[in-house]
């Protein structure tokens, strides 16, 4: 082959590889600006302060709004202990060569990838009917926390792989009890990485829609959620207003993206600044 | 050599510290939770989905060509969904496979390493943004643009559902191919170089095929995702089993039949709800077989290289 043949395949090539990029930035920009365009419309502080309404120009979305914001509280403090537990465990404490922790550790990757409607399908038998907690904010925070747990778990996993051998055995050296290494040492080094995360599970946590509709977050609510009451969470709300026939509640459903993304760009921004903030290289 | 009076030092703690046995319980008791996940779900979903294949054959279920359980009289054939979830899964297969392939090397062999810190989180971004978004924009956006362009579908279709789906699902293909090909180690690429190859020979003859067991878990994942894939399918491909293989039409996957129906008022112990986790079921032995094929892969390339 001879050279110029070479160099004009491999533009060709350089070309094909730019344009599959283009091709998810392309899509990701039209969706952002084709939302914001429709959108645009109903974003007033009606939107913040109504509840959901037949009439498009008085609905809002406050109650689901409200409600998404408790299950990402919720979330938050059901996810961080149990995945920096697991993580610990496995990473500091199980022994590898044993059966039943390669099976952990298969277990939790097969659980991240589980679809979501399955979780939604736990949740419908076993918290809402078979606890008999009913369709509320709590039932949806616990399908939720254990639909992001995997994620979290290796997450965290991973930066406490990052903290260097040689800080626990100067530790251990020194008399350290395991724990004491883990909980002075080697967690401390860690948290920015399991911060960073713990924030993009709850990113992903809160934009889900699936596993709640299951457990019959579809419902109207005209006041603001509790705990333990019925709700609506945004998701949810943007799924309800794009299936309704006129026009103008698709417009609301493209008002509810711009906030729902909103929250999830805030989360991410958040997650990104920690990580270049803290981020530590040994 | 003697070793009297040169006794080593006792290396073996002073006493037992039973706070340590507590820590070490109770970061136990955390991982259990996962395994009481896989346990639950495996428990939901069998329970009620033999009560179910106590009514109708699995036989039955599996190749009958009618669905209409919420309706008399009810028939419980279960292939429209399948094929519904075919024809979703092999269109988003057409764009996220070659095009997350093509981002992946791109990433790996020829951005720079600037370059590649910007690209890298913005497609982390298109991995964030929620499904149902991509349902929305799916419906009102890419519907309307295939009939401008000439595409006779329907309102409610599986090309465009697929299509999007194919996007959203980039992310994952091309991050997790672009692990393996970093742990293609630098002396097989140095060696090529070496013996005259250009980039493009590099790239497609050296680091594809070294790191080939990765880049096909990360196909095969990316297919489980896109089989369990719900809210687009519920919102843009809509909620009518046809059995048929072309795109352009309405159809239904497994997960908007379970989403629709859940998201309905459906009695507890009916016949419908069971359907529910016959077809959950379903859906759960397909994803899994798929991901621990994928996970071991993942594991065969992380022994060879690292």
């Amino acid at each position: 082959m001879n050279r110029r043949g070479r160099d004009i395949r491999g533009a060709i090539f350089r070309v094909l590889l730019l344009a599959s990029l283009a091709v998810a930035f392309l899509t990701l920009g039209t969706l952002l600006v084709d939302v914001a365009g429709k959108g645009f419309d109903f974003l007033d502080p009606r939107f913040f302060q109504n509840p959901p309404s037949t009439d498009p120009h008085q609905a809002g979305a406050r109650p689901a709004i409200l409600a998404t914001a408790y299950l990402g509280v919720l979330l938050l403090l059901f996810t961080v202990p149990l995945g920096v537990g697991t993580a610990i465990y496995l990473e500091e404490y199980a022994d590898k060569n044993r059966w039943y922790n390669r099976l952990l550790e298969v277990n939790i990757q097969n659980l991240a990838a589980v679809p979501s409607i399955v979780y939604g399908i736990l949740g419908l038998a076993f918290i809402v009917r078979g606890l008999g907690l009913g369709r509320v904010v709590l039932a949806g925070a616990l399908i939720l926390t254990l639909l992001v747990l995997p994620t979290v778990i290796i997450a965290a996993r991973e930066a406490i792989r990052a903290v260097p051998d040689s800080i626990r055995q100067a530790a251990f050296a020194l008399g350290a009890t395991r724990w004491q290494v883990v909980s002075r040492q080697v967690l401390p080094a860690a948290i920015p990485g399991i911060a960073t995360g713990s924030i993009l599970a709850l990113s992903r946590g809160v934009g889900e829609t699936a596993p709640l509709l299951m457990i019959g977050a579809l419902t109207y609510v005209a006041f603001d959620p509790t705990v333990l009451g019925p709700f609506t969470a945004l998701p949810v709300q943007i799924y309800n207003w794009t299936s309704q026939p006129q026009e103008d509640f698709l417009k609301l459903a493209a008002t509810g993206i711009i906030v729902l993304l909103g929250m999830l760009l805030t989360l991410n921004a958040v997650a990104i600044w920690l990580r270049n903030r803290y981020e530590r290289r040994w | 050599m003697s070793s009297a009076g040169l006794s080593a030092p006792a290396l073996r703690a002073s006493r037992r510290r039973y706070g340590e046995d507590v820590v070490k319980v109770l970061l136990a008791l955390c991982a259990f939770v996962s395994v009481a996940t896989t346990v639950g779900i495996v428990v939901a979903l069998l329970f009620p989905a033999l009560e179910f294949f106590r009514e109708i054959s699995i036989v039955d279920f599996l190749t009958g060509k009618d669905w209409s359980p919420l309706f008399e009289p009810a028939r419980f054939g279960a292939l429209p969904l399948i094929a519904g979830t075919f024809v979703i899964t092999l269109w988003a297969c057409i764009v996220a496979l070659p095009f997350g392939l093509g981002a992946a090397i791109y990433l790996s062999e020829y951005a720079r390493p600037r370059t590649r810190s910007v690209l890298k989180p913005a497609l982390e971004l298109l991995a964030g943004i929620p499904t149902v978004v991509f349902g929305y924009f799916a419906l009102t956006f890419v519907t309307p643009l295939l009939r401008d362009i000439g595409i006779q579908v329907e309102i409610f279709n599986g090309l465009s559902a697929g299509l999007v789906m194919g996007v959203m699902l980039m992310p994952t293909v091309a991050s997790l191919s672009e692990d393996a090909m970093v742990a293609v180690p630098r002396e097989l690429r140095d060696g090529a170089y070496a013996l005259g190859s250009s980039k493009l020979q590099v790239s497609t003859r050296i680091v594809v095929p070294a790191a080939v067991s990765g880049i096909i878990a990360s196909f095969v994942l990316a297919i489980s995702r896109a089989v369990g894939e719900t809210m687009i399918v519920l919102i843009a491909a809509g909620q009518q089993p046809n059995l048929t293989f072309d795109p352009r039409r309405a159809i239904e996957t497994m997960t908007a039949f379970i989403g629709a129906t859940g998201a309905g008022d459906v009695p507890t112990g009916s016949i419908e709800y069971k359907t529910i986790f016959a077809v959950g079921l379903t859906l759960f032995v397909m994803t899994l077989v798929m991901n621990l094929f994928a996970i071991r892969l993942v594991r065969r390339f992380r022994e060879v290289y690292e």
